[in-house]
């Protein structure tokens, strides 16, 4: 057979640096429904999404290093984020990785949004907000597939 | 992109160490072939060859990535550094991916000892990604004593690797019409170990029993594949899995470890030659390239061979794409 013609075989759409996002859930909720959601929006717009179901901060920090994610997207919705949210911060921080963005969803209180968001957490997308405005937001941080 | 390029400086001073932020940064540098990917190769090379590669594939669902949690619990317990690296399939419409293996490896979130990369196949076939080879390689360099690598799982025969593991587990389960698939797909033909996985359910008996008959006989280079039945979810049989790898992995000779070092270079090599062919070609200008091109168009000449004709132009004057002046 002649295989020197395919060579140039179509793939898929090629991305030099798709951008990594580790979607995380680290407060006791039952339901992740809405992060496998997100997950799958995230995929079809380009993204590749390390999907882990990891409680504890030190963690999610731990799996942020490894994968060399550009974004952590923390959802939450049975309270108590606040605590995980300062945890992630500092230690974002002591592995050099201030460049990383935090975003938050689920359910967190229009005060805790402003605090995060003085924290240096990039935004938080509660309910009314869709998983469209997040991936805007990360295509206008990073670049996207046109 | 957040991360930028880092020099030669930075990986020989922070990757041998096993710094795991150089590591990480290393891997995307391999992988996405940035600027500095080549500070990462000159640092590593003369430091790989070191590591015990496991190669893990089998159908979608027969608890693979569990199994390698559940190996890596086994390796952690001989006080051995583990490198895992999970490919899952990038989506063929977006290019995205939802990257599922270390779910299953979350026990291992907190251990230093332990470092989990995922990729995203990126439209390649085979099974793993084009440039899971060189991260292999990274992580051995690294420190990694044992580095075990998940293939995406078609059920197809996903030979590559084979180019990269010294052992292949070839991972089945009851109840997934496995062992005839498996049969028919030449999966088998790649396994050194073939491990009949969720043995806690009623049909492990009879799977089993089909794949001893398909493997019956059935050696390579004088070692007979053994059957090994496990339950990845509790770990039963890991202990036994982990040391017929390492029986595997210690009869294999210097001199095959060398082969298989060589053989991924050549495969390297004919990657970047091929891009450098390419990036060659795509460059061509003059009359030459054109009468190929219209060559092809009017009928009047076969496209293989036009595209031959262009390599070997592009090859003859590698300066021929920029212009003059
Ligand atoms: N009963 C049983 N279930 C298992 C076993 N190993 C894995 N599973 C389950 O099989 C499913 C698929 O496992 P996964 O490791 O993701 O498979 P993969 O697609 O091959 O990586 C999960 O629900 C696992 O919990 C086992 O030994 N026994
Ligand atoms: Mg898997």
């Amino acid at each position: 057979m002649n295989t020197e013609v395919q060579t140039t075989t179509p793939e898929a759409p090629k991305l030099g640096e798709a951008v990594r996002v580790l979607l995380a859930k680290p407060t006791h909720d039952c339901h992740d429904r809405g992060v496998r959601l997100v997950a799958r929006k995230f995929r079809d717009a380009g993204f590749e999404v390390i999907f882990s179901n990891f409680l504890l901060p030190s963690e999610i920090i731990n799996t942020a290093v490894e994968e060399d994610v550009q974004v952590i997207g923390v959802s939450t919705s049975a309270g108590g984020h606040m605590p995980v949210f300062e945890d992630l911060i500092a230690g974002l921080k002591e592995n050099g990785l201030e460049d990383v963005i935090l975003i938050g969803g689920g359910v967190i209180p229009a005060d805790d949004e402003a605090v995060l968001k003085d924290w240096g957490v990039k935004a938080v997308f509660g309910p009314g907000t869709t998983a469209e405005d997040a991936i805007d937001l990360i295509r206008a941080e990073f670049g996207g597939p046109a | 992109m957040a991360a930028q390029a880092r020099n030669a400086d930075y990986y020989r001073d922070n990757l041998l160490s096993g710094n795991r932020v150089a590591l990480a940064r290393a891997i995307t540098a391999v992988e996405n072939d940035r600027a500095d990917a080549a500070a990462v190769l000159q640092t590593i090379y003369g430091q790989v060859g070191r590591a015990q590669l496991i190669g893990i594939t089998g159908a979608p669902g027969a608890g693979k990535s569990t199994l390698v949690n559940a190996v890596v619990r086994e390796l952690r317990g001989q006080d051995r550094k583990v490198g895992v690296v999970a490919v899952d399939p990038s989506s063929p419409f977006s290019g995205g991916a939802i990257l599922g293996d270390r779910i299953r490896m979350s026990e291992h979130g907190n251990d230093d000892g332990v470092f989990v990369r995922s990729l995203a196949s990126r439209g390649h076939l085979g099974g793993l990604s084009r440039a899971a080879a060189r991260v292999v390689d990274v992580m051995d360099a690294a420190g990694m004593d044992a580095i075990i690598v998940e293939t995406v799982g078609t059920g197809q025969s996903e030979v590559e690797i084979m180019e990269i593991a010294q052992t292949v587990v070839v991972v089945c389960a009851p109840g997934l019409g496995d062992e005839i698939q498996a049969v028919k797909a030449g999966i088998l033909e790649i396994a050194d170990i073939l491990v009949v996985n969720k043995a806690d359910m009623p049909l492990a008996d009879r799977t089993e029993r089909q794949l001893r008959d398909a493997m019956r006989a059935r050696r390579r280079d004088g070692w007979e594949v053994p059957v090994m039945r496990t339950v990845a979810t509790t770990g039963d049989g890991t202990a036994d899995l982990v040391a017929k790898a390492a029986e595997h992995f210690a009869r294999l000779p210097a001199a095959a470890r060398v082969h298989a070092a060589r053989g991924r270079m050549h495969k390297l090599l004919a990657a970047t030659a091929a891009e450098q062919v390419r990036a060659g070609v795509q460059g061509l200008r003059g009359e030459a390239v054109d009468a190929l091109c219209e060559a092809v168009l009017r009928g009047e000449m076969d496209y293989a061979e036009a595209a031959r004709r262009a390599a070997r132009l592009a090859v003859a004057d590698p300066g021929s794409g920029h212009d003059p002046g």
